[in-house]
């Protein structure tokens, strides 16, 4: 199929709008062509992964942009950085110091450019965001599955530089998940037949979304058996964990996201799963690499935790503070933690033992020193990636637990929660 | 030339500072790719690729260039972006299935700048 470009397409490719705007058509063209895309469309909302370091070149695709007269054609919110900018000292500069300057120095050229600092892998929790059917360009993972599942915007996952690419043109290649056909269910999950309790529990979306995402593979699965009432914490859990474990990028939920009314309406028929109890046990076991038992550290908010997830932690925690010296970390962005601050949540629960750091997520390295040793999550992308980046061992759990243990030092297991009828 | 049988992330399983293949996963840990011509069906997509490989070709580690039968977005963006930044390339060549086989029986191989393969 051959492209067909629009004649403001053409002058930016031709170079009469600056090196900057050229190279980053000449990305967007470039994807287009592998995708076999008939056309590009425009869009109206980039989050952006370039900020993320990496490397030296992360830093130079920035400032070759900003010295060459790169502009934003649409809102562009960023994803965490490295490093906090807001809490530098959660990653010392003595720690890495080429890499921890070189970090901060890369989020400050893409708020230069003109994106929203809002260093977020959850930018959907803050107001202002994309609708349904909007086309946009997204690269996180969780974010990617997220807006394309819950909102029902229309995104690829847009790699590092071609998601800036997309915000500087304001266009991405009609392919893939931006058509109607390239969005239909092509596997089915149905855990209809597991106890209502269990799937109205804290852990069933983290659970099975580690679970159907390597068996989905590349296919979009459809899920049958959500309780209506999954909130959009569960929903969220569910796209981070699938992403994770299997690089999904949009699952439809029966009766609860929005393209999926009913089963019908999303799946044509295929492969059905049913999921079963002893499933969600082996992803139970498979998030799990220590034994109960004493803990060193507690990390929460994988993605970054929200409003209402703050809401539900201080009415556990019932003005209770967590062990003394116990590390527990909940990460969140500087909107939600402004949005607690006003709450007066925040001060209870640095009162109570809790620091919220912003503007970075916790499993990646440089490790934060505090998180070595035997550390327990809610999160299942947590649990996926930590031992591999960070050299920890994990427990994981419900959001109950996590403060039960974190209160006691040690792994406290609710005697409710496996429960069988 | 370099023939892979197992796709490769270029990010986390490849160690831009030394070209090698560090996925403890991979059958072909420890193997260098710097300035090989690399044959590979298909890359393991990660959205952080494109840095890896632009990383690579910046500091000399990156493969002369990669065959592929799967076209692969990350790759072509991350080896466009090393071109014009630091007027370095790094060919990314797609193949059907069968002249992935007849190359992968090649010892040398030359890739054009008009992006035909042969033998050397």
């Amino acid at each position: 199929m051959s492209l067909e470009l629009e004649p403001r397409d053409q002058t930016l490719l031709a170079g009469s709008e600056g090196k900057a705007m050229q190279l980053a058509m000449r990305l967007v063209v470039q994807a287009a062509r592998i995708l076999n895309a008939p056309r590009l469309i425009p869009i109206s909302f980039a989050h952006i992964d370039a900020c993320f370091y990496t490397g030296q070149s992360h830093v130079d695709f920035v400032r070759f942009l900003l010295d060459n007269g790169a502009r934003l054609a649409v809102p562009a919110w960023t994803n965490n950085g490295v490093v906090s900018l807001a809490d530098p000292e959660l990653r010392p500069e003595a720690q890495a110091p080429k890499m921890v300057s070189e970090a901060r120095k890369l989020m400050q050229l893409y708020a230069e450019l003109g994106c929203r600092p809002t260093w977020t892998c959850a930018p959907y929790q803050l107001a202002g965001g994309p609708r349904f059917g909007d086309h946009i360009a997204v690269g996180e993972s969780n974010a990617v599955a997220y807006y394309n599942s819950v909102v029902g915007a229309r995104t690829n996952k847009y790699g590092d530089y071609l998601d800036v690419a997309c915000a500087i043109t304001g266009k991405v290649p009609f392919a893939g998940l931006h058509t109607d056909e390239g969005r239909k269910a092509q596997v089915h999950f149905d855990a209809t037949a597991l106890p209502e309790a269990w799937r109205a529990s804290d852990i069933f979306p983290q659970l099975l979304g580690h679970h159907i995402g390597p068996i989905a593979g590349r296919r979009i699965p459809a899920i049958s058996g959500l309780p209506a009432a999954t909130p959009k914490d569960g929903l969220k859990a569910i796209s981070a964990a699938a992403a994770a474990s299997g690089g999904v990028e949009l699952w439809h939920g029966v009766g609860v996201t929005p393209e999926a009314a009913d089963l019908a309406s999303v799946f044509a028929g295929g492969e059905t799963v049913a999921v079963t109890a002893d499933a969600l046990r082996r992803a139970h076991a498979d998030l799990t690499t220590a034994r109960d038992g004493p803990l060193d550290a507690v990390a929460l908010g994988t993605p970054h935790f929200s409003f209402r997830e703050f809401a539900e932690i201080v009415r556990l925690l019932d003005g209770r503070a967590v062990k003394t010296g116990l590390p527990v970390l909940i990460s969140t962005s500087r909107g939600v933690r402004e949005l607690i601050a006003a709450r007066g949540w925040l001060a209870i629960l640095e009162g109570g033992g809790v620091r919220v750091p912003v503007d970075v997520c916790t499993y990646y390295s440089p490790r934060i020193p505090e998180l070595r040793g035997r550390v327990m999550t809610n999160a299942a992308k947590w649990a996926y990636y930590a031992p591999g980046m960070l050299g920890v061992e994990v427990i994981f759990g419900s959001l109950r637990e996590c403060v039960e243990s974190a209160i006691r030092g040690e792994v406290w297991r609710d005697p409710d929660l496996w429960v069988m009828p | 030339m370099l023939r892979l049988d197992v796709p490769l992330s270029f990010w986390g399983a490849f160690d831009p500072q030394t070209g090698l293949i560090i996925d403890v996963h991979h059958p072909q840990r420890g193997a260098n790719l710097a300035r090989v011509i690399l044959l590979m069906r298909e890359s393991k997509g990660s959205g952080s690729a494109p840095g890896a490989i632009a990383e690579a070709i910046r500091l000399g580690t990156a493969p002369a260039g990669i065959v592929l039968v799967a076209p692969d977005i990350n790759l072509a963006v991350g080896a466009t972006v090393a071109t014009e930044l630091y007027g370095k390339a790094c060919p990314i060549v797609t193949v059907s299935e069968a002249e992935f086989e007849r190359l992968g029986g090649e010892i040398r191989l030359r890739i054009a700048a008009d992006g035909t393969i042969t033998p050397a």
